[in-house]
């Protein structure tokens, strides 16, 4: 080997690597909050100075207020309705077996796959094909559809392993069947249902194509910023507001993910004798 | 051990639609004492454990547990409890609180659940665990807790599913020993199911051999062993060297048969004994052959030769090949004089006892349906 080879081979090269992965991928998020909270109305370097201003126009944004409730609303109900979905496929999944289970389990998981703006485009042709008005109600019917697989997933990971003898243990211990839901079945599987909620909640609050598609004069807050990026001047709002939903989104991950792998770790454990 | 019966299984049987999982199943299981279900898997001996434990309801039949008739009472209202295969383990709740599960039902003074919670624990050698998860316990200790939760119900009967066979070899005979020890300090009724013959063998008072939805033979573990009643009894609980012989005569309570090299032996005769065609099957245990040497003499000898041998440890196994026998012999000797140096091919001489052998009855054709 050459002096150079050998130099060469000595520099942190992997190091290296990562760290400019991670800055290609986070720099751009990262300067999101930066000018959120920078006192101009434009997003240039030099910084102009610290600012609250921004999240304080927000507050008095009827527009932009009645979205955040929009998208409040629709991400409490796709994420009750696809964890109640996701729970029940889960259930059949991980405690059944049945002809063409995994071409079923395949099907929930598809959507994930499938380009989002097809299946928005396919579901709009639907919902007018009935004469459905475009409303709220067909956007959470839409990202129902789409976040059914991400449930699905959370929750499989968390039943698996949540074997009868548990509840049968229960029993046997004089527990009545009600006790036994509320002394076993739920704290057990609790953790992965509202790991679910959490998710389902986070997808449905950033999601646009469906919401942008399905709808109609009642925009959820992607859609809105979607708007407002039309005019310059309404930047540094949509900026601040950005800033809200990622520190919620990353919040309510985090969350799901530490009871995500609490759940798995209780079923694992308790049914491997080792 | 009191005679009186504890558990009295009445022509119970079970069907999952056409499929017989027990058969008109009755046996009697008495106070304080540890009776074994071992039979190969897909034999019913776990569906009749969870039979007595109310977690399946048998199609026909009855079940008394303690006098009272059961298989329509759930299972939180038997005065049984149950050790399961994989423990069950509850996973959000620490050693104690699993142990104090049942107790919250009773409504103690907080003193004397903490107290029964103690001496459970102490039972099984789990004394400052209390604070433990599940996770935190290695397989042995998680086998503890679930017989400290049991216990501390103070059951009239104590269930155990397969409860060792999760356990590796050496943790196994260990838990074996201090499973029987458990047993004879607390006294209460153990019913085990297992399909390891030795387990059985080593811990029960008596054992329930089942095939098929059926019980094949109940007896104490010596007599089991010794003196099984067919031949797939005797094939479940060890090696065997199963012979057909001819029925040379028989008395009121004596067959006497030639068994071919053996020459003629005299054989208890079983109730119902019936010979197919003047032959019928015996067996002689593997470890009733010994190998003689050189000037070694015996009453009764048989010339062969080794066909094949195993290396074993303390024993090996030996196949001996003898003239006039179809299937060579099968048998055990202990390495004390150099069984395992013995080259196959090998000339030697093996002496029998005579009153080794045991008559075994056709077992019943299985019909599950």
């Amino acid at each position: 080997m050459s002096l150079l080879t050998r130099r060469l081979a000595f520099l942190p090269w992997l190091p290296a690597y990562v760290a400019v992965y991670f800055l290609f991928l986070y720099l751009p998020i990262l300067l999101i909050p930066i000018f959120s909270f920078n006192n101009a109305a434009t997003t240039t370097f030099p910084l102009a100075g610290f600012t609250t201003k921004w999240y304080g126009t927000l507050a008095g944004n009827g527009a932009m207020l009645e979205a955040a409730r929009n998208s409040l609303v629709v991400g409490v109900c796709v994420a009750l309705l696809s964890t109640t979905l996701g729970i029940c496929a889960a259930r059949a999944i991980t405690r059944y077996r049945f002809r063409g289970q995994r071409a079923a389990a395949g099907l929930i998981m598809a959507p994930l796959f499938l380009p989002e703006i097809i299946v928005a485009v396919s579901l709009l042709m639907i919902v007018l094909a009935l004469g459905l008005q475009l409303s709220l109600l067909t956007v959470i019917l839409g990202q129902t559809v789409f976040c059914v697989p991400y449930a699905m997933s959370v929750l499989v990971s968390g039943f698996e392993g949540f074997d009868r003898s548990l509840e049968e243990a229960s029993y046997d211990l004089g527990e009545t069947a009600l006790g036994t839901f509320r002394r076993v079945t739920l704290p057990v599987v609790a953790p992965a249902i509202v790991s679910s909620l959490l998710v389902t909640f986070t997808i449905s609050l950033d999601e646009f194509i469906l919401a942008f598609f399905l709808s109609g004069t009642e925009p959820t807050l992607p859609v809105y910023i979607w708007g407002q990026l039309r005019f310059a001047a309404k930047l540094p709002g949509v900026l601040a507001l950005g800033t809200i939903m990622i520190a919620a989104s990353i919040l309510m991950l985090t969350l799901a993910e530490i009871l995500r792998r609490r759940a798995e770790s209780r079923t694992r454990i308790a049914l491997t004798p080792t | 051990m009191a005679d009186r019966a504890m558990i009295e299984i009445q022509s119970v049987s079970k069907y999952y639609g056409i499929y017989k999982a027990l058969d008109a199943v009755s046996l009697s299981i008495s106070e304080g004492e540890f009776f074994s279900l071992l039979g190969p898997s897909g034999c019913g001996k776990t569906t009749l454990l969870r039979s007595i434990a109310g977690f399946e309801t048998p199609t026909e039949g009855e079940i008394l547990i303690d006098g009272v008739p059961s298989v329509d009472l759930p299972p939180n209202r038997r005065p049984t409890n149950m050790v399961f295969q994989n423990y069950a383990i509850f996973p959000h709740l620490d050693v104690s609180e699993n142990v104090a599960y049942g107790l919250k039902r009773l409504r103690l003074s907080a003193e004397e659940e903490r107290k029964r919670v103690a001496d459970a624990l102490d039972q099984v050698r789990l004394s400052g665990l209390g604070k433990r998860k599940a996770h935190e316990l290695s397989g042995g200790q998680r086998q503890r807790v679930a017989l400290a939760r049991a216990l501390v119900m103070r059951p009239k009967v104590l269930l155990l599913d397969e409860p060792l066979s999760a356990l590796d070899k050496k943790l196994r005979e260990e838990m074996q020993v201090e499973l029987r020890m458990l047993q004879k300090a607390v006294g209460i009724t153990f019913v085990l199911v297992t399909h390891d013959q030795y387990e059985a063998l080593a811990l029960s008072d008596r054992i329930a051999v089942m095939f098929g939805g059926r019980i094949a033979q109940i007896a104490t573990p010596k007599e089991i062993y010794q003196r099984p009643r067919t031949k797939k009894v005797a094939d479940f609980l060890g090696g065997m060297n199963f012979l057909t012989a001819k029925v040379l005569g028989e008395r009121d309570d004596a067959v006497s048969v030639d068994a071919a090299r053996f020459g003629a032996v005299n054989l208890d005769k079983p109730q119902g004994f019936a010979a197919a065609n003047g032959e019928v099957t015996i067996g002689i245990r593997p470890e009733r052959l010994r190998l003689l040497w050189d000037d070694d003499r015996a009453p009764h000898e048989l010339a062969g030769r080794i066909e094949n041998r195993a290396y074993f440890g303390e024993v090996t196994h030996l196949m001996i090949g003898v003239d006039g026998l179809e299937q060579p012999l099968s048998m055990v000797e202990t390495n004390n004089y150099g069984a395992d140096d013995l080259p196959i091919g090998a000339e030697i001489r093996l002496a029998y006892d005579p009153d080794a052998f045991v008559l075994l009855a056709e077992d019943p054709p299985v019909s599950r349906v």
